[in-house]
């Protein structure tokens, strides 16, 4: 069944166009990652699917349009903005207690396990915690709460390397079944490559590449090409080329591992290494528009 | 990771069954703003202190009282009867200065996107926010007031007692009762008749960028200059002045010869059948409700600043 389902996303800030006509089509059980630069319309994409902001194009989340149907919606699905968002006055226990008042299905017991693996205390306010524990709080708010659906907007922004791997690995082991959906979006690739079951590059309002992880590793690979094989490997029509040490690489897109094994070494690439590939040859990542 | 001393036992959670959104939602207003509760409380503590020094020389006064000089018993309990009023407009301010940042500080710290992660509707928040200055702080004024009426009376009556003359003036002159009806009626009438106000200042604090306190002021202001200017009347400022003011008038039996500021001590000046029916109160509350209803409609549409 379709998670999400969208035809034709638009939204424009005055003349500026966040998203440029986007088709989204989300299954349950999947985890989308949705990369791209800043202000390439990530945060505006996961605001229209929330019904935060007014936009065109036919959208439906778990069957229902955010736009009209936001109050029900909002039962079903669990949002982390970045880090920045939890009210810096409030007490850890009054986050809890609010959640648990105001959300039916919010299991107080999880989130108060989750809590006592780290450091946070109870009577600790916000403003108080480190980025870090602000971003454990609300998971731990979050992942007590049963959502159909996870949308996570730059969930571990400025957060160091040990916090953002942690971050995944708890989301894997204690939340992610497989009937729950999760969106992510971020511009921190490397962690992610093993978390994703979907990949969504973004740039400009419009969809730029689209891929599952089953097929990544066959689809594209990385070649260190032979320097005299270089014409040869160049005819293939690779879709990046760069120079390292005095050697060309190339990364190609559904070209057959056989042929170019004998142009030269292959590996695998990494989500960072198509992100390069794909959105470097695009004008500047930082001229797009508002996030 | 240390084992945290104040782990508690993790509660019953039977809040699966009984969501109180509405409920939960005014706590966290009063969590965020604590000032709604410690502002009246400082005022009253002050309003205690001048009390407490106008009970100085009170056996005195009662001992020379003269047999039967109304007025003169009448000025005895006068510190009893204007201990309310400051509480009262400390209130009053606590409310307006409370809405204009309702809507505007949750958007300014991005706290709204938390807030709208939850399942509360932007009714069910807006109405929550609304009844702060229409419901809570009306209560907390009404009950300050009556906390500092019972404080003074019994250290008043204390003091008498200690200097051996007899409180029975003071008693009989407070009318305790007729006080507590009277300050229910104000409070109730003057939280309809202002309710418009609130939803004004909650529909800009919703919808301004920036300077929440300028745009809820000077638009009117603007008008009512246009209008001065333009063709040399004053209908709109006199619209304002009567929606600040009226609700004295519409509602209270006024003496001949005292102001909005008179003295109210007596059951028979209110008048309630008379504000129900002034089409001042109820042109009030339609606009509250407009007010509120594009508050809610902004929420909904708005982005953190």
């Amino acid at each position: 069944m379709a998670c999400i389902e969208a035809r034709g996303l638009y939204k424009s800030y005055g003349s500026t166009v966040a998203l440029d006509g986007i088709d989204l089509h989300v299954d349950e059980g999947r985890i989308l990652g949705l990369i791209g630069p800043n202000g390439a319309g990530k945060t505006t994409a996961l605001h229209a699917i929330l019904g935060l902001v007014p936009f065109r194009g036919e959208l439906e989340v778990l069957g229902r349009d955010p736009r009209t149907e936001r109050d029900q919606l909002v039962r079903d699905v669990a949002f982390i903005a970045d880090v920045a968002v939890l009210p810096r006055w409030i007490r850890v226990w009054q986050a809890i207690d609010y959640v648990a008042g105001v959300h039916p299905r919010f299991d107080r017991a999880k989130a108060e396990a989750f809590l006592s693996k780290t450091t946070i205390k109870r009577s600790s306010k916000v403003r108080e915690l480190s980025k870090g524990m602000v971003t454990q709080l609300h998971l731990a708010l979050v992942m007590a709460m049963d959502a159909k659906l996870l949308v996570l907007d730059e969930p571990t922004l400025g957060l160091d390397i040990l916090y953002r791997k942690q971050f995944y690995d708890s989301l894997l082991e204690d939340y992610f079944d497989r009937s729950r959906t999760i969106v992510v979006t971020t511009h921190q690739v490397e962690e992610l490559q093993d978390v994703l079951t979907d990949l969504m590059f973004i740039h400009r309002g419009r969809i730029v590449l689209e891929c599952g992880m089953e097929d990544f590793e066959s689809r594209y690979v990385l070649v260190k090409v032979h320097p005299d094989r270089l014409a040869e490997a160049r005819a293939l029509a690779p879709i990046h080329e760069r120079q390292a040490l005095g050697r060309s690489i190339l990364l190609f897109d559904g070209v057959e591992r056989r042929r170019l094994a004998e142009l030269g070494d292959l590996r695998t690439p990494s989500i960072a290494d198509l992100f390069v590939a794909v959105l470097g040859k695009a004008p500047g990542p930082e001229d797009g528009v508002a996030p | 990771m240390n084992p945290r001393p104040d782990t508690r036992q993790p509660r019953e959670s039977k809040a699966a069954a009984e969501n109180r959104p509405l409920y939960w939602s005014v706590r966290r207003e009063l969590w965020e703003n604590r000032f709604v509760t410690i502002a009246p409380l400082v005022v009253t503590a002050f309003v205690l202190l001048g009390s407490m020094i106008a009970l100085i020389g009170l056996a005195g006064r009662v001992r020379s009282l003269p047999a039967g000089d109304p007025e003169k018993l009448q000025a005895l309990a006068e510190p009893f009867r204007m201990a309310p009023a400051p509480i009262m407009l400390a209130c009053l301010l606590v409310g307006a200065f409370y809405c204009l940042d309702a809507l505007y500080g949750e958007r300014r710290d991005r706290s709204i996107l938390f807030w709208k992660s939850l399942p509360v509707s932007d009714v069910t928040t807006v109405l929550a926010k609304a009844s702060i200055p229409l419901v809570v702080l009306p209560l907390i004024a009404l009950l300050l007031s009556v906390a500092t009426q019972v404080t003074m009376l019994l250290a008043a009556t204390a003091g008498l007692l200690l200097s051996g003359v007899s409180p029975a003036p003071v008693w009989s002159e407070l009318r305790f009762f007729q006080g507590l009806v009277i300050m229910l009626y104000g409070l109730t009438v003057h939280a309809l008749w202002f309710s418009p106000i609130y939803g004004w200042l909650l529909l800009v604090s919703a919808w301004a960028r920036r300077a929440p306190f300028l745009w809820a002021v000077l638009p009117l202001l603007s008008a009512a200059a246009v209008e001065w200017i333009s063709v040399n009347t004053s209908y709109f400022a006199s619209l304002l002045g009567y929606r600040l003011g009226g609700a004295m008038r519409e509602a209270f039996v006024l003496e001949p010869g005292s102001g909005v500021d008179g003295d109210f001590s007596r059951l028979s000046q209110l008048d309630p059948l008379r504000f129900v029916s002034s089409p001042g109160l109820w042109t009030g509350l339609l606009f509250a409700a407009v007010f509120l209803a594009a508050a809610v409609w902004l929420r909904r549409r708005r982005e953190p600043i």
